[in-house]
Formats: structure tokens, C-alpha cells, sequence
């Protein structure tokens, strides 16, 4: 009986849990009950996916109200996929958090961070199981204000202008997002998304419709970061505090692409966005650039912290890039990068923050001759660094494997040249970091203050680093999801009416 | 020969890349201990060899040996099998490393080298992951493996840890990562997509080969993926690496990693192209004419250096190019000449390197301009220089005659009278860069102000050392009069014969 629940219940937990939490007025406590309703939900999401795997697609009338009338819960093997990434992410980030944001968030403002984490968990879970388009607005923007606290948080004052910038920015995706929404509406009178789907197919082309999927994508690529619409990503994750950043790079922006392959692929198809509209060209233009043009400059940035903000952004072109292919194949590639990058890019923050929690810098500099002081972080950001380069047996590596299949397959030659080349940029921007770690002496070799960080903060780290050389090696779980994930969203929309 | 009889055979694959991963594990806990620790890394050598004496006794007996570890992506798997060619680079593999673990003892304390334990530990991996390449059974399985020793020997190059040995490692890096991401992993993704498998097969695994421009393709990326073999323009690394300790030069960059690279393209020629196609391909005169250009400029770069571990780095360059050569001479004739090469130029050059070492050791002298008449003062390395040497140029009654023979014949029956006139003129000027050095060292009268009279040989250079020294010279000799087990085993491999 309960078991039927589940699919509601990574919203729901956290949602009760965020006021509960505010109402824990000690740090401990809070942070206990934070860990373990993200815990728990993400044991339900396991559950989900592997259920999914198994039979397919959850259906969850909210309330009892029958969809299309009600809200519909819908989870498939695709959001269940990366819901389990947003939720086991979320748990390992609140571990290292407990330590973290003792040096980055004031001590009274710590409840506040968790029920913001908690609020911004229910809003990404809430994004990835509705099968409401107007609910997913109203998730995307529950999340969203939650991470704008979040980023806010931050006693660091440039904090404060890296969160304004970022409200401003999100505020016109979401509104770009929902002006779209009302569009669709407006021409089908729906809001369920398989109702949607049905009512599009009938629509060879339409203004109404065109226009409403130019508001939407574009109100996405905003929130996705998608290049040249990224420029609020690098100062908010340079700035927020670590574990903020660790979680938001492996999962917001993730979720952001998770709705962007929802709209192309479940509600417009595939068929109507790439080929009437042509969005598949101008995505791989995009993506490209993204890839070249912001690896690079993550090669020249003096804080690590923001070198991995440009880093992101680079690597949700190689996402873009997949589902830009048009293929199953593509398309599976880049949802398996959301998983594995969550996990290269989580271990990275983390390694960061906590080099920041005890040098309290992000510079560069603070790096020099830590490879000796602090040898486990070290290590950490090595192998996950391997990891975004590519290096075999890091789960990077089967990323950017099927990527490149998928664009061989097409004959595209050059894209997989570029896909390569691209990769080669982060042995630059890791490399300088690793460079200074091991080679240069430390500025003051007296400084006794520097030493390994502490053991709750290397435990998330080092679970993230295993799991990226797990996952390079053993890849049936994670490949088997995103492919099957991928051919589920190919099949047209007219089949997925025929499921329920 | 063979000890491990009562083993499964296929279990011997998986015990060699083992065994030394247990040593070096074992040298870790065994690091405050010198002694126990030289035992250790000693024993463990031994033990390899031993194991690879086991498998090339099956290897005779024809009794097929694999071995799957896991199946890593959809249809391809890291997984192993013997086959001649592979055990042959093993045996010459695993014999060095036990004489250079000897020597390297010797040396290491005799130059009081920091951190001696990383440095035998990452020797172990370094050797574990060459046995891998060996034995690997597809395309996939190399290319992990061969990246796997890239950065288990980036950590030997920079050893000293100065602003030298940064720069060094930096090149050394740099060029081999990229190559193999830029050029190699695109190569066997392309093959991936065009030929479906990657297993070694013999024979070649594509269909028709003449027709495609794909293929001819392929041919170039492979032989500049594989940036181990020092193709000019990407030989930088070679020269670059040398800052490394002279025992990790002499087995990493006369045997391990360079050999690594020319055996891997010669099992790319026969198993994945075909010695008979590789004529039918329409890039292979380029790249051979191109290894050709190599053989010749990097002789002569050689001749212009003082400093004699550089010109020994050029000397390796322009012999590893002899091995490509013979490859791409589609001649079953040059291809076992260069297989032979990769055995007689080990053990030629490992001696010149142990020799270079050895008189740094004692002497404190790096350049050959310093060495005159110091044949006086230690006759016994001056000797074994000479012996070396003379194998390099291929005079009887050295080992590499035989393998300059073969492919000079090679050469004559493919009509390509270029690479014929390239390899005599090579082999002059290697008199010119190489015989003047123990000429100058024995016949000329020691300047004055070197050592003293009671200076002696034996006294400053380390025992291991010269003992390590003698058995790699007598193999030398020793290989010219009882080439043949060596060449039967050549002539197991598919399509590489002795005879005409």
C-alpha cells in the first residue's frame, strides 16, 4: 500500500521536512534530520529507478484526481535516472556540508541552509517527476528561490551580488519558461504532458506553438547555462559557499537539461523540434562553442573555484552536444554524462572546499605544495580531474566514449574530432592545479594550520571518487538506464498516450 | 621452463599483470626497510619472469590462453590473450626489469636519491601495465592499458621534483596525452564504427582495405596516436623525459614505454590492418617514407649532442622508426625485423643507458666532451659501452645484425631501394655518433686533472650496477650466436616470417 507512494515522496519528504527543519533551531540537529530526509528519498529513488527498469513507466494521480483533470506524477526510467543522481548527490553533499559551512555560512544561519538545501531538493524532484507542465514551472521556481538563498549564504559579500545577478537571470528564464507554457495552453487547452504531446502531433506546424518552444527553450538555456547564456553560473558558484556549489553542479543545471529533453523530446518530439524547426543545428553550434570557447577560459581563471564554474558550463555542451545528434544514441550519451559528470564535478567542489576550509582561499596560490599537506584532497581532485579529462577507467572516459560513437555513427567526423580536441583543454586547466600541488613549495612552509581536511568532509569526497572509477569500469548500471531512458523518450509521443 | 605447469595457463595472464601490483603494494609497507624493500622488488621480478618463461612455454605448445575481466561498454570487454608477438616484448620485458631493478639498487644509493620507495613502486605499476599491453586482446584493452603506463611513469620522469623535471614531465605529458586523445582514441573509435570489432585478429579485421579512404585514414591516426614511438614531429617527449633517474631512462625509455609504442603499432599492423593489406592502404608509403625521415633527422640531431644521455634519446628515436618502418614495409620478412628489433635494441640500448648511468655515478660526468680518456679509469663499463654500441650499428658478432638483416632484406623485396639507402646511411652515422665515444675513452691518455691514481673503478661505481652492466653486454653477443628461440617464436606469429 505505501509502496505506491513512492513516486511523490522524494517531493514530498523534503517539503514537510524544510519548515520541520527551520523549526530545529540547533545546527547538529537540523543537519542530522537534512541528511536523513535525503537519505531516505534517495533510497526511494533507487527503489524508482530500479522499478522503472523493470516495468516501466509510474503513474500517480496527486489527490486522487484523475489526470489529465489532476496533477499527474509520472516516473519513467529517464527521471528516475537522474532523480537518483539529484537525491544520492544531495545526501553525500549535506555529510561533507556539516563541516563545510561551519567556515563559509554564519553560525546562526545555519538552519537556514538546510531548509533551503531541503526546499531546493523538494523543487529539483518535483521538476523531474511531474507530468505537469505548469507544476514543473512552479517546482522549477520553488527550487530556484531556494538556490538563490542558498547562494546567498555566503559570508563572503560578493556572494550577495553573485546571487542578485543570478535571481535576475533565473527570474527571466522562468518567466520566458512559463510565457511558453501559456502558449502551448493557450493552442491545446492542456497542460498534462501527454495530453500535450497528443494535441501537438496533430499541429503540422503552428505560430502559437513555434513560438511558445522558442520562449521555452530559451528560458531553459538559461537556466542550463547553456553558452552564451551562462554568464550568471561562473560568479554564483565561485561564490556560494562549497558544498552550495557541489551541489548545484551536479545537479541543478542537470535538471535544467533533464526539462529541455522532456520538451523536445515528450511533448514537441523530436520529429516537430528538429525538423520543422530546426533547433538541432544551431544546439550543436552552441554546444560546440560552449565546449571550446569555455574550456578555455576556464584554463585562465586564477580561482580553482571558478575554473570549474567555466568547467561546467563546458561540459553541459558535451550534454547539449548528445542530445543535439538526434539519435537514441546521442541522446543516451548525454544523459549518461548527467550522471557521471554529478559525479566527477561533485568530488571536485568537494576537494575544493575542503582546501578552502583550511587554507580559506580558492586561489590558486592556496594550492601550491598541497599535494604533501593535504594528500588525500589531493588525490581526490586528481582522480576526479582524470575523470573530466577522460582518462580510461574513470567514468568520464565511457561518457565521452559513446558521445563520440554517436557522432561517428552519424558520419560526423568532425564533431568527434572536436569532442576530442575539446577534452584535451581540461588536461590544461586540471594540470596547472595538480602542477602547483605537487611541484611548487608552499608559500609558508611554518604554517602548521594546514593539514588533511577533516574525515566527515573526505568520506562524501572519497564515495564520489570511488563511484567515478566504479562507474568507469563497471558500466551495465549506469549505461543500461541511460539507454534505456533514451530509447523511451524516442519512441513518439503517440505510443507513450497508448502506455496509459 | 615452465614452473606454473600446475597452474590453469590462462590464469599465468592474470598473475604476470598481478604479481607486480602485489609488489609493489608489498614495497610500500616494506619502504622504511631498504634491504627487505630491494628484496621485495627483486623477488617480485623474478617471480614475473618466471611467469612469462611459463606462458611462452605454452606459447610453444600451442596451448591457447585468454582471459575476460570485464565486460566494460556494450560488446567490448578489457580482456587478455597470448599470442606470440606479445610474449616475446613480455620476455624481454620482465628479463629487463629484473637486471634494472638490480641496477637501479646500485644507482639509487649510490646517488642518494629521495623518495627511492614511490620511485621502485611506480616501477612495479609501470611494468604491471606494460605486461597488460601485451597480453591485451583488443584494440580497447591496449589503449587503457597504454594510457595507464602514460601517468603510472609521469611520476619516474619527474622524480627529481626540480623546475627540470617539471618542464619534462610537462612535454612528457603533454604530448602523450594528447596524441593518444587527439589521434589514437579517435582512431580506435573509428575502427569501433567501420569494422564493428576491435579483437586482435589475425589477418586484419576490415574487409576490403583499398577502396576505403577512411582506412588510409585510420593508418595516419594510429601511427601518430601512438605518440610512445616518437614519430617526428611528436618525438619531443623523448628527449624531454630524460631528466628522469637513469635506471627509469634505461628500462622505461630504451625498453618499457617506447618499446610499448612501436610493439603496439606492429600488432596494429598485423592484427587489426594485416602485414599483406598494409601495401593496399594508400597512406602507408606516407608514413613510411615519413618513419624513414625520422630515422635520418634524428641521427642527426644525435650527432650534434653533447650531453650523453640526449644523444642516446635521439639514437632511440631514430631506432624506433626502424621498427615502424619494418612494420610498414608490408613484407612478413621486415615485419619480423622489426619484431627482432624491439629485442636486440632493448638490450643494446639498456646497456648504453646502464653505462651512462654507471659513469654519472662515479664520475659526476654527464657530457661526452668530459669523457675523453676515461676508458683508463673504468675499462669494464667503456667495454660494455662498446659492445652496445656496436649491436646499435648492427656489426657482427652483436645481436642487432640480425635484425638490420632482415629488414634491409625486407626492404630489397619490396623494391623500396629509399628505405634501403636510408638504413645504410643510418647505420654510418650511428658509427659517427656512438664509436667515437669509447674510441676517444680508450685511446686517448686521461686529461690530468681527473682522478687520482688510486682512483679505481670498482671502487666508485656500485657492485649491482656492474653486474647489471655485464649481463645485459653478454646478451648482446650472446643473442647473435643463439638467435633461434627467439626467431621461432617470431615465426608462430600470423604473417611474420624469417623465410622468403
Amino acid at each position: 500500500m505505501f509502496a505506491q507512494h513512492f513516486p511523490v515522496l522524494p517531493i514530498v519528504l523534503p517539503l514537510i521536512g524544510a519548515p520541520v527543519c527551520m523549526l530545529l533551531a540547533r545546527s547538529q540537529l537540523a543537519w542530522l534530520f537534512a541528511t536523513l530526509i535525503s537519505g531516505f528519498s534517495f533510497f526511494i529513488s533507487i527503489v524508482l529507478l530500479l522499478t522503472t527498469l523493470d516495468q516501466g513507466v509510474l503513474s500517480y494521480a496527486l489527490g486522487g484526481w484523475e489526470p489529465p483533470w489532476g496533477i499527474e506524477m509520472r516516473v519513467d526510467v529517464a527521471n528516475a535516472l537522474v532523480l537518483s543522481v539529484v537525491t544520492g548527490l544531495s545526501t553525500l553533499v549535506l555529510v561533507y556540508a556539516k563541516q563545510s559551512i561551519d567556515k563559509e555560512i554564519d553560525r546562526n544561519q545555519h538552519t537556514l541552509f538546510y531548509t533551503a538545501h531541503l526546499l531546493c531538493l523538494a523543487g529539483l524532484s518535483g521538476i523531474l517527476s511531474t507530468g505537469d507542465a505548469f507544476n514543473l514551472f512552479v517546482f522549477l521556481e520553488i527550487s530556484s528561490l531556494a538556490t538563490y538563498t542558498l547562494v546567498s549564504l555566503a559570508s563572503d559579500r560578493r556572494a550577495l551580488t553573485a546571487a542578485f545577478r543570478y535571481l535576475v537571470m533565473g527570474t527571466i528564464g522562468a518567466t520566458f519558461i512559463l510565457i511558453g507554457v501559456g502558449m502551448m495552453y493557450m493552442k491545446t487547452g492542456t497542460l498534462n504532458m501527454l495530453d500535450l504531446a497528443a494535441r501537438i502531433a496533430e499541429y503540422d506546424s503552428n505560430r502559437t506553438l513555434n513560438t511558445g518552444l522558442a520562449f521555452i527553450l530559451i528560458g531553459v538555456s538559461i537556466k542550463l547555462a547553456l553558452f552564451p547564456l551562462h554568464m550568471w553560473l561562473p560568479p554564483a558558484y565561485t561564490h556560494a559557499p562549497s558544498a552550495v556549489s557541489a551541489f548545484l553542479a551536479g545537479t541543478a543545471t542537470k535538471v535544467a537539461v533533464y526539462v529541455m529533453v522532456r520538451f523536445i523530446f515528450t511533448i514537441y518530439g523530436a520529429e516537430y523540434v528538429f525538423h520543422e524547426m530546426g533547433m538541432d543545428v544551431i544546439l550543436l553550434v552552441l554546444a560546440i562553442v560552449a565546449i571550446f570557447n569555455c574550456s578555455f577560459v576556464a584554463t585562465v581563471q586564477s580561482n580553482v573555484k571558478t575554473m570549474l564554474a567555466y568547467s561546467s558550463v563546458a561540459q553541459i555542451g558535451y550534454m547539449i552536444l548528445g542530445i543535439s545528434l538526434v539519435t537514441s544514441a546521442g541522446l543516451m550519451a548525454g544523459l549518461l554524462h548527467i550522471f557521471n559528470h554529478a559525479l566527477m564535478k561533485g568530488a571536485l567542489f568537494m576537494a575544493v572546499g575542503a582546501v578552502l576550509f583550511r587554507t580559506g582561499s580558492a586561489d590558486i596560490k592556496a594550492y601550491y605544495g598541497l599535494g604533501k599537506r593535504m594528500p588525500l584532497t589531493m588525490a581526490a581532485f586528481t582522480i576526479a580531474g582524470l575523470s573530466i579529462i577522460g582518462v580510461p577507467l574513470t567514468a568520464g572516459f565511457v561518457s565521452k566514449w559513446y558521445l563520440v560513437t554517436a557522432a561517428l555513427e552519424q558520419q560526423h567526423w568532425l564533431i568527434a574530432f572536436l569532442i576530442l580536441t575539446g577534452s584535451l583543454l581540461a588536461i590544461v586547466y586540471i594540470g596547472r592545479v595538480l602542477e602547483v600541488a605537487y611541484f611548487k613549495e608552499p608559500a609558508d612552509p611554518t604554517d602548521t594550520t594546514i593539514k588533511e581536511a577533516p574525515v566527515l568532509m573526505l568520506i562524501p569526497m572519497w564515495i564520489l571518487v570511488l563511484a567515478n572509477i566504479y562507474f568507469g569500469i563497471d558500466t551495465s548500471l549506469s549505461v543500461s538506464a541511460a539507454d534505456a531512458a533514451s530509447k523511451w523518450l524516442f519512441q513518439p509521443a503517440a505510443d507513450l498516450g497508448a502506455v496509459r | 621452463m615452465n614452473i606454473w605447469s600446475a597452474l590453469e595457463p590462462s590464469q599465468l595472464i592474470n598473475l604476470s599483470i598481478i604479481v607486480p601490483v602485489i609488489g609493489a603494494a608489498l614495497l610500500v609497507f616494506a619502504g622504511k626497510r631498504p634491504n627487505l624493500r630491494e628484496t621485495v622488488s627483486i623477488a617480485t621480478a623474478v617471480i614475473l619472469f618466471t611467469l612469462v618463461l611459463g606462458i611462452a612455454d605454452n606459447t610453444f605448445n600451442q596451448v591457447p590462453m585468454a582471459t575476460t575481466w570485464v565486460v566494460l561498454l556494450s560488446g567490448l570487454n578489457i580482456a587478455f590473450s597470448v599470442e606470440p608477438l606479445g610474449v616475446l616484448f613480455a620476455l624481454v620485458a620482465s628479463f629487463l626489469w629484473i637486471i634494472t631493478t638490480i641496477y637501479a639498487i646500485g644507482y639509487m644509493r649510490g646517488h642518494h636519491e629521495q623518495n627511492q620507495t614511490r620511485f621502485f613502486c611506480c616501477f612495479a605499476l609501470a611494468i604491471s601495465t606494460v605486461m597488460a599491453i601485451c597480453f591485451s586482446a583488443n584494440l580497447l584493452t591496449l589503449f587503457i592499458f597504454y594510457e595507464l603506463l602514460t601517468l603510472s611513469t609521469y611520476p619516474l620522469v619527474t622524480h627529481a621534483g626540480n623546475e627540470e623535471a617539471k618542464r619534462g614531465g610537462r612535454v612528457y605529458l603533454g604530448i602523450l596525452l594528447t596524441t593518444s586523445i587527439a589521434f589514437l582514441l579517435f582512431a580506435v573509435l573509428g575502427t569501433w564504427v567501420s569494422a564493428q570489432t576491435l579483437e586482435f585478429t589475425p589477418g586484419g579485421v576490415f574487409n576490403d582495405v583499398s577502396s576505403s579512404g577512411l582506412i588510409a585514414v585510420l593508418l595516419v591516426l594510429f601511427c601518430y596516436g601512438i605518440g610512445k614511438a616518437a614519430l617526428m614531429p611528436f618525438h619531443r617527449w623523448l628527449p624531454a623525459a630524460m631528466v628522469a633517474p637513469t635506471p627509469v631512462s634505461a628500462l622505461l625509455h630504451a625498453v618499457a614505454v617506447v618499446k610499448a609504442g612501436v610493439f603496439s603499432i606492429l600488432k596494429i599492423a598485423i592484427y587489426i590492418f594485416g602485414i599483406d593489406n598494409l601495401s593496399e592502404i594508400a597512406t602507408t608509403d606516407l608514413m613510411l617514407y615519413i618513419g624513414a625521415a625520422t630515422v635520418l633527422l634524428s641521427s642527426f640531431v644525435a650527432t650534434t649532442k653533447d650531453n650523453l644521455k640526449a644523444r642516446l634519446a635521439y639514437s632511440t628515436v631514430s631506432q624506433l622508426s626502424y621498427i615502424v618502418v619494418g612494420a610498414l614495409l608490408a613484407s612478413s620478412i621486415a615485419a619480423a625485423g622489426a619484431t627482432l628489433h624491439i629485442v636486440t635494441h632493448a638490450f643494446g640500448k639498456i646497456t648504453l643507458f646502464f653505462c651512462a648511468g654507471a659513469i654519472m655515478v662515479a664520475t659526476h660526468k654527464k657530457n661526452i666532451s668530459e669523457m675523453v680518456g676515461l676508458g683508463h679509469k673504468m675499462p669494464l663499463t667503456m667495454i660494455a659501452f662498446a659492445i652496445g654500441a656496436l649491436s646499435i650499428i648492427g656489426l657482427p658478432p652483436m645481436a642487432g645484425t640480425w635484425s638490420k638483416w632482415y629488414l634491409l632484406v625486407g626492404a630489397l623485396e619490396q623494391d623500396k631501394l629509399i628505405i634501403v639507402a636510408v638504413l645504410t646511411l643510418s647505420s654510418l652515422l650511428n658509427v659517427a655518433y656512438l664509436l667515437p665515444i669509447p674510441i676517444k675513452a680508450f685511446f686517448t691518455p686521461a686529461e690530468p686533472n681527473q682522478q687520482p691514481e688510486s682512483w679505481t673503478e670498482t671502487q666508485h661505481t656500485p657492485l649491482p650496477s656492474l653486474i647489471a652492466i655485464a649481463v645485459t653486454a653478454s646478451a648482446c653477443l650472446l643473442l647473435f650466436f643463439f638467435p633461434q628461440p627467439i626467431i621461432d617464436l617470431i615465426n608462430l606469429i600470423p604473417g611474420v616470417s624469417t623465410e622468403f
